[in-house]
């Protein structure tokens, strides 16, 4: 990386519209997780089935599901469940991943084949059918759909994190590291990983998009979390049967997923170009897009 | 030529294997014991009994791969635990809604994507190349059950012009069961257009650049016969292999949408095969459902020597 003064740095996120709003978007959903740790308008969990149903007014923001819950707290809450799904499920693809990963980038040979191999069998199996195959073995619940989710991560890092090692290992820093007889095993972390980082957080935040995409389409199902934990997508399944009835149920936990996805996708977007100075360049001077 | 599609075509094998012996992995050995997992932990002894035998349980595991890997490859799925019928029953029915579905929606996807990465690449940096990308954001950012779902508030709650889901059968006539797959066609392929709509963008502004798009240009071709003649041609590799990845997401997404618009496919049936604890239709359904993602793939691979002869030439 060039050397920057921590002002150009600032000046290139200024300029830098994803990843400001990228930023601003996730920062609003971390908080309304946070703040629900501490406060919601009212109890995600409490009944009332006197005032279920009703529309949004300035008792209930967003108005109440059927069982008259308070769908303003319960969105707070749900974002406290996306976040945490997203988080581990991303964790255990990226560990996983990125060992395996290196671990082909430092050995080659038939060790980086059969790895290779194995993530293209993984590719035949996209998120929700594995996790349909898992919950059909363990059962539904948020503690399986963390798991397919992060499972299906695995091959994409170890396929990410291989071809930016590769990269690295054909570096001269690389060869004057062999040369000074270091192992196998330091170089990888010494001079690999932390030369490839910022394209693994570029990933981890992309796929963390994918996750609450994916933990969201699992709950609107009823494979992932279930009831009373508050979750989004099983908001959405609930408001669908009483469409005609309360259509204002179904936008609101659509909109703040849309919401979160956009900001993770455009954060990851301009983490990209700011972490790679020469693309950034390239767009900042109008060459690429 | 030849040698290229026999490498893909031992690749392709290959990974059908690799597919099917995970599927069995899983929901065979995985649970230790599939009819536990089938009748629950508390089971009558002697009905768990009679459904190990049932299931062949008491065989072991490699004959029991051996046996139902012959089966299917014979047509011979097994019976269903909760329908009592073939599982080969079920799924020719269940087919004849979830392909026609996907097939619409990739449609659907070629020509939206295709049409709106073209328009945004010839007006680069202009309102409508904006406008396109704007789309493209969004629509990745949508998950396509909730836009289901707005989309049966639109048009059959307040409009009224569909109804909410369900499918009248191919008997009941081409249009009505066409109709009835139309909103869910859109669905489905609304998120994948925009994926495909940003990657069409960007490969054709990067063919746009090229020499010989100059040299077109400047031996007379107008701008549209030089994007449909020479661009369109040299950007389509990067999008037809984003359209083989985009055909499992939209077979992935067949289930979620199925079961939006309460339509009996594929999708619906392994999902309720779930809930029945029906694993010899899951274990059936889901090795069909990875090995048509598999197909598709290897169809991308040889559509990829058709378009650029180069890759065949370097390959083979």
């Amino acid at each position: 990386m060039t050397s920057r003064t921590p002002s150009d740095l600032f000046l290139l996120a200024l300029r830098h519209r994803n990843l400001l709003l990228g930023g601003a978007l996730s920062t609003l959903i971390i908080l309304l997780a946070v703040i629900s740790l501490l406060w919601t308008p009212h109890s995600a969990y409490e009944l009332d089935v006197a005032n279920k149903l009703k529309p949004p007014s300035s008792t209930h923001w967003l108005g109440t599901d059927h069982f008259g819950r308070d769908v303003a707290s319960l969105i707070m809450v749900g974002a406290q469940n996306s976040l945490v799904v997203g988080f581990v499920a991303v964790g255990i693809g990226m560990a996983a991943g990125v060992l395996l990963g290196l671990w082909a980038s430092a050995q080659r040979g038939w060790i980086e084949e059969l790895i290779m191999r194995l993530s293209d069998f993984t590719f035949a199996f996209p998120a929700i059918l594995s996790a349909i195959m898992i919950t059909a073995i363990l059962g539904p619940g948020a503690v399986n759909s963390i798991l397919a989710i992060g499972i299906f991560n695995i091959p994409v890092f170890a396929r990410v994190t291989r071809g930016s090692a590769n990269a690295i290992w054909a570096r001269e820093f690389v060869l004057a590291a062999r040369a000074a007889g270091k192992g196998r095993i330091r170089i990888t972390f010494e001079h690999v990983l932390p030369n490839i980082l910022s394209v693994i957080i570029v990933q981890a935040t992309i796929f963390f998009a994918i996750a609450i995409l994916a933990e969201a389409a699992l709950s609107y199902l009823g494979l992932g979390t279930q009831p009373p934990q508050p979750s989004w997508g099983r908001m959405l399944n609930e408001a669908q049967t009483f469409l005609y009835l309360s259509p204002h149920l179904a936008l609101f936990p659509g909109l703040v997923i849309v919401v979160s996805v956009l900001g993770f996708n455009m954060l990851g977007d301009g983490l990209r170009d700011w972490l790679d100075p020469r693309l950034s360049r390239a767009r900042l001077s109008g060459y690429a897009q | 030529m030849s040698l290229f599609i026999a490498k893909r075509f031992a690749t392709f094998v290959a990974t059908l294997f690799g597919a099917s012996v995970v599927v069995f992995l899983i929901l065979e050995i995985l649970p230790g014991d599939p009819a536990y997992a089938i009748l629950g932990a508390d089971a009558d002894p002697s009905a768990y009994q009679a459904l190990r035998k049932e299931l062949g349980l008491d065989e072991p595991a490699l004959d029991r791969y051996l046996s139902w890997i012959s089966g299917v490859l014979t047509g011979d799925f097994g019976i269903s635990y909760t329908y009592s019928v073939p599982v080969s029953e079920l799924v020719v029915e269940r087919l004849a809604l979830t392909v026609p579905l996907a097939v619409i929606a990739m449609a659907m996807t070629v020509i939206v994507a295709i049409g709106l990465g073209l328009y945004a690449a010839a007006h680069h940096n202009k309102v409508g190349d904006w406008g396109v990308m704007v789309f493209s954001q969004l629509g990745i950012a949508v998950p396509n059950f909730w836009f289901g779902i707005l989309l049966i508030l639109l048009f059959s709650v307040y409009l009224g012009w569909f109804s909410s889901g369900g499918f009248p059968g191919w008997d009941a006539g081409l249009w009505p069961a066409l109709k009835s797959l139309l909103l869910p066609a859109v669905a489905l392929a609304t998120v994948q257009a925009a994926i495909l709509a940003r990657v069409t963008r960007s490969s054709v502004l990067e063919t746009i650049g090229e020499d010989y798009v100059r040299t077109a240009r400047a031996k007379g071709l107008t701008r549209a016969a030089t994007l449909w003649r020479h661009v369109l041609r040299n950007a389509l590799i990067p999008v037809v292999t984003i359209m083989g990845l985009q055909f499992a997401n939209l077979l992935a997404g067949t289930i979620v949408i199925e079961n939006v618009f309460f339509l009996p496919g594929l999708g619906r049936l392994v999902f309720q095969a779930i809930a029945n604890r029906d694993l010899v239709v899951v274990k059936d359904v889901v090795l069909l459902l990875a090995a048509m993602v598999v197909v598709v793939n290897f169809v991308v691979d040889i559509a990829y020597a058709i378009i650029d002869p180069r890759l065949r030439a370097h390959d083979a």
